[in-house]
């Protein structure tokens, strides 16, 4: 095993960056959108001929040019804040003060760049200004074999597609027959509602709170990147022309694109276990993502 | 203006878009139909799930004029000024489904004559346009920065305890492009598309190897 490198990067400076880090991140989700969005818009936008379907696509890219041209974020919908952190095992950290410098960083930003604060107790309503709140950013962790560095990627995530989010636990007899009906029905269900085109995120097997975790893991992959196994990436593509022949249609007014991609992740299950979740990401696919090296090199990407 | 979304050969520029002055009255909702592109100048208002609890299930009437008010479902991004007053950082439109079982408190009580959303509304929000005199105006949801770019000032919030969910009264200038889906003449374009698409699951169900029911 190679030696390791000194981390430079430690102290009360690696928090400060991890949280200058996060500032940076939500701003970029909320601004600038991923290349292979852009892409999968693009690629939509010519496949369609219907007047409104051609028109949403349109302005959906001008917006991505306006925000690009002005800094403006694209969508008013601040979001859920959702974090994906890696954690490299040469990457010396404290991981409880890790997660209070994401959330700290949100808050910044929420009021260095005057972002909405999206996020209320579930009860009373109240809202703290900060786009935090208890359990709020929401935190996935792993853990990265060998690396010496942080991996964070965050998405925030929107209403209007989070909404349009559901479970069911299908049994073994209802088999994949019951899991392909399901996701078709509740992407019909949805319609309109969470900004199609979407990236239909879907979570197969688990226990129910790992269903739902896969089907948000789902839609952390580039748009239209296959699964790495072929079953699973035939499964993607068939479900997706099926979506896409209800011709609900971009922002649900009719057309042929109403997904731009379905993304599957998948666990074992129980044997008496046939779970199936689905998370729908909007149109805008928001995702930015930040390495943090134990030298201090930081690196952006999506 | 480089910022308005003619940039998209979308907007107001374009032949055959109807030019609006807001607030408007009964006769003008009228004679809108669905198919139409409109851009708005003049007023509209901010509203959406808070505000709306307040007035219809807290019984708070808006120190407001709403007669023949344009309601836009949003909360937005602001930048609070020294002055107090707060300039726009972020317009938006947010799923209007969620305020459905409100339309008819919002054309009745409250006199407005157009609601401007994503998403659509349900068949008896079509049915409360029609006895009314109302339209229901789509936005692109999620393209906010060009609609901030048409919000010339945020002229009066009103409840800001409810920040950001407050009632906004923003000044607007080639407000849109926005599309008529539906109309006081009983047509929805939301409803059009799924009926299509419940015609079309056959199809779909069957390339998943499927059939129906």
């Amino acid at each position: 095993m190679s030696a390791t490198p000194t981390q430079t990067l430690i102290g009360p400076d690696l928090y400060r960056t991890v949280e200058e880090v996060s500032a940076e991140l939500y701003k970029r989700s909320l601004t600038d959108l991923p290349p292979d969005v852009r892409r999968s818009l693009d690629r939509a936008l010519a496949a369609e001929e219907g007047r409104h379907a051609t028109m949403m696509l349109k302005i959906m890219r001008h917006a991505v040019e306006t925000s690009d041209r002005t800094g403006l974020i694209v969508c008013q919908d601040t979001g859920i804040p959702v974090y994906f952190v890696g954690i490299g095992t040469e990457f010396q950290i404290n991981g409880a003060k890790l997660l209070d410098a994401l959330g700290d960083g949100i808050a910044l930003a929420t009021k260095r760049y005057n972002l909405r604060s999206s996020v209320v107790h579930p009860i009373t309503r109240e809202n703290h200004q900060t786009s935090t709140g208890r359990e709020i950013p929401v935190m996935h962790l792993e853990f990265l074999d060998g690396a010496d560095y942080l991996d964070l990627q965050l998405l925030p995530k929107g209403s209007g597609s989070e909404n349009m989010s559901f479970l069911k636990m299908l049994t073994p007899a209802d088999g994949l027959a019951g899991v392909k009906r399901f996701i078709l029905d509740c992407v019909v269900q949805a319609g309109a509602n969470p900004c199609p085109p979407t990236i239909v995120g879907v979570g197969l097997g688990g226990t129910a709170d790992k269903c739902a975790e896969l089907a948000k893991r789902a839609i952390r992959r580039p748009v239209g990147e296959p699964h790495p196994e072929p079953d699973i990436a035939a499964l993607e593509q068939e479900l997706l022309e099926a979506i896409n022949l209800t011709g609900i249609g971009p922002q649900g007014l009719g057309g042929r694109t109403t997904a731009l991609a379905v993304h599957i992740e998948y666990a074992w299950t129980h044997i008496t276990m046939n779970p199936v979740a689905i998370n729908i990401q909007c149109w805008r696919g928001e995702r930015a993502r930040a390495r943090v090296f134990a030298d201090g090199r930081i690196e952006y990407g999506y | 203006m480089a910022t308005s979304a003619d940039d998209a050969g979308t907007g107001a520029g374009n032949v055959g878009v109807i030019r609006l002055r807001a607030p408007f009255d009964e006769a003008t909702a009228r004679s809108l139909h669905v198919g139409d592109q409109v851009v708005i100048d003049g007023i509209i208002w901010g509203i959406r799930d808070a505000t709306l609890i307040r007035i219809f299930d807290r019984d708070r009437e808006p120190p407001a004029n709403l007669t023949g008010a344009v309601l836009l479902h949003v909360a937005p991004s602001v930048r609070k000024r020294d002055d107090g007053g707060y300039d726009p950082v972020s317009v938006g439109t947010t799923t209007s489904t969620r305020m459905d079982r409100f339309t008819r408190g919002c054309l009745e009580e409250l006199g407005a004559r157009a609601i401007v959303g994503k998403g659509g509304l349900s068949q008896e929000s079509l049915e409360h346009l029609r006895q009314i005199g109302g339209v229901y105006l789509t936005v692109v949801g999620g393209a906010a920065s060009p609609e901030t770019l048409q919000v010339e000032a945020i002229e009066e919030v009103i409840w800001e305890d409810l920040m950001p969910e407050c009632l906004w009264k923003f000044r607007v200038r080639d407000f849109g492009p926005l599309f008529v889906t539906m109309d006081s003449h009983g047509s929805s374009t939301y409803q059009d598309v799924r009926d299509q698409a419940a015609r079309n699951l056959d199809a779909a169900y069957a390339r998943l190897g499927l059939t129906q029911g």
